[in-house]
């Protein structure tokens, strides 16, 4: 045997409950994080994410506390991300109990963070999250791709996909990896909240660029789409939210689902 | 009660082992020097961090040498970079290591992804205190860049595949490394915390 794929279930949190909606809309209560995070990691899930999607400033207390609450709880890693901009505000997360903390927005403004987390913290504490979006505008020096005859390329997004960088995803995800970066979660805007499957093209491009481990995510809605995104790229792991949270499907029957076709995972 | 402390770099999350210990029972102290006369049943050095940093902690703010701390019968339990410590020295950095162990820490190997990270099996070489009641083949939460290079390889307990054959769990006197996260690896891995445990009440 080898590394196994891993299956991560994400938890957005605000205001300290676990929550889930359309791109910030119409938000419906999903239940206690620190509950739902020892169900998850019980049921066998091989990580958890949490991302708070407020991220406001007054939230920091809030979120440190339930970090330190959910690391009690549970025996598997576990990452943490939203508005995570400066050196102590990682550090704060990270002696809290989570083993690594997810940075988009942060990054892409001060890219040197990357840099001065490896130095103090080591790689494995830094997640490089990077939201992409397909840009029909084309551009000279872009990695172009096409679809359906169109022609796009992939574009970073931050302050939670409301703002386009004019990065291309691919020439940043092998800037981030160059900077220190341990790893690399890739959300999919376009596929995000559609439950149509993840982005394979996106993803097969990526993780093909770097040699660090990436996580796929956006648009799972079934055990069928983690089983499509295992079998035509070479990602890592694959991140859901909803298809969890509502025992529509529980993580150990998902990991069985994958495991009789073919996909190496913990049992 | 077993009374064991962990050894705190100052860089990461050592929040997890401690948590650890503490559901196997045990009574867990946070040192950052080895001043203090040594009462500990246990000592572990965590995973988390960047090898000269954590060396120069180790070194640099003591009186005391952690061999003349731990001396031949407490108990240490290196995990991940705290194993890696054990050995004479490191790609990661040019700090001399701790030198309990001979041999060296290489890269792994580039073609792979690095860093490993990720659930793992290992394979049981031999039998060992740590690794008791842990059935062979067994999946544990590996993420490092670096792998030992023991220069006896009878110090290997049990390895992983990762494109080479990587050294998982090391057991020489009483040091017993794991380049894995026993913290992190669910209840195997908490039964091997226990073990080690048991190692420090004899």
């Amino acid at each position: 045997m080898t590394l196994t794929k891993r299956v991560i279930p994400c938890l957005d949190v605000a205001d300290g409950r676990v929550v889930k909606g359309l791109h910030f809309s119409s938000i419906k209560d999903a239940g206690d994080p620190v509950q739902l995070a020892e169900k998850y990691s019980k049921e066998g899930a091989d990580e958890l994410i949490f991302l708070d999607i407020t991220a406001s400033q007054e939230q920091r207390e809030t979120i440190k506390s339930l970090v330190s609450k959910v690391a009690q709880v549970i025996n598997i890693p576990f990452t943490v991300g939203g508005g995570i901009k400066t050196l102590q505000h990682a550090r704060d997360i990270l002696l809290n109990g989570a083993d690594k903390v997810a940075i988009n927005t942060g990054a892409v403004k001060n890219p040197e963070i990357i840099t001065e987390l490896m130095e103090l913290f080591g790689k494995q504490c830094i997640v490089i999250a990077i939201d992409a979006k397909r840009n029909y505008n084309v551009e000279d020096g872009k990695n172009i791709f096409s679809e359906d005859n169109q022609k796009f390329w992939f574009e970073v997004f931050i302050y939670g996909g409301k703002k386009g960088t004019g990065l291309d995803a691919i020439d940043w995800a092998k800037k981030v990896e160059k900077l220190g970066a341990g790893e690399i979660l890739l959300t999919s805007i376009d596929m995000d909240g559609t439950k149509n499957g993840y982005d394979v093209l996106l993803t097969r491009e990526i993780v093909n660029s770097v040699h660090i481990p990436v996580i796929a995510s956006g648009g799972c809605g079934k055990p069928e789409h983690m089983l499509e995104i295992f079998k035509n790229s070479n990602v890592d792991a694959a991140l859901a939210a909803s298809i969890f949270h509502y025992e529509t499907h529980s993580v150990d029957r998902v990991k069985e689902f994958l495991k009789e076709r073919g996909i190496p995972v913990r049992l | 009660m077993v009374k064991v402390a962990i050894f705190d770099y100052g860089a990461g999350n050592i929040f997890s082992l401690k948590n650890s210990l503490e559901k196997n029972d045990a009574q867990v102290e946070i040192i950052t020097s080895f001043d203090n006369v040594n009462s500990y049943s246990g000592l572990l050095l965590p995973g988390v961090g960047n090898f000269d940093p954590a060396i120069k902690s180790i070194r640099d703010y003591s009186k005391t040498d952690f061999v003349d701390f731990v001396g031949n019968d407490t108990p240490v339990l290196g995990i991940c970079l705290g194993m890696e410590m054990f050995f004479e020295k490191s790609e990661e950095g040019k700090e001399k290591g701790l030198g309990v162990i001979d041999g060296e820490v290489i890269l792994l190997p580039t073609e792979m992804k690095i860093p490993h990270m990720g659930w793992n099996d290992i394979q049981i070489e031999r039998s060992s205190k740590i690794l008791e009641g842990i059935p062979n083949g067994s999946w544990v939460y590996f993420v490092h860049s670096y792998r030992v290079k023991p220069k006896n390889d009878d110090v290997i307990v049990a390895d992983s595949d990762y494109g080479v054959k990587v050294p998982a769990v090391v057991e020489y006197k009483n040091f017993f490394g794991t380049q894995f996260h026993p913290e992190k690896s669910g209840n195997i891995g908490s039964v091997m915390i226990g073990n080690f445990l048991r190692e420090c009440k004899k």
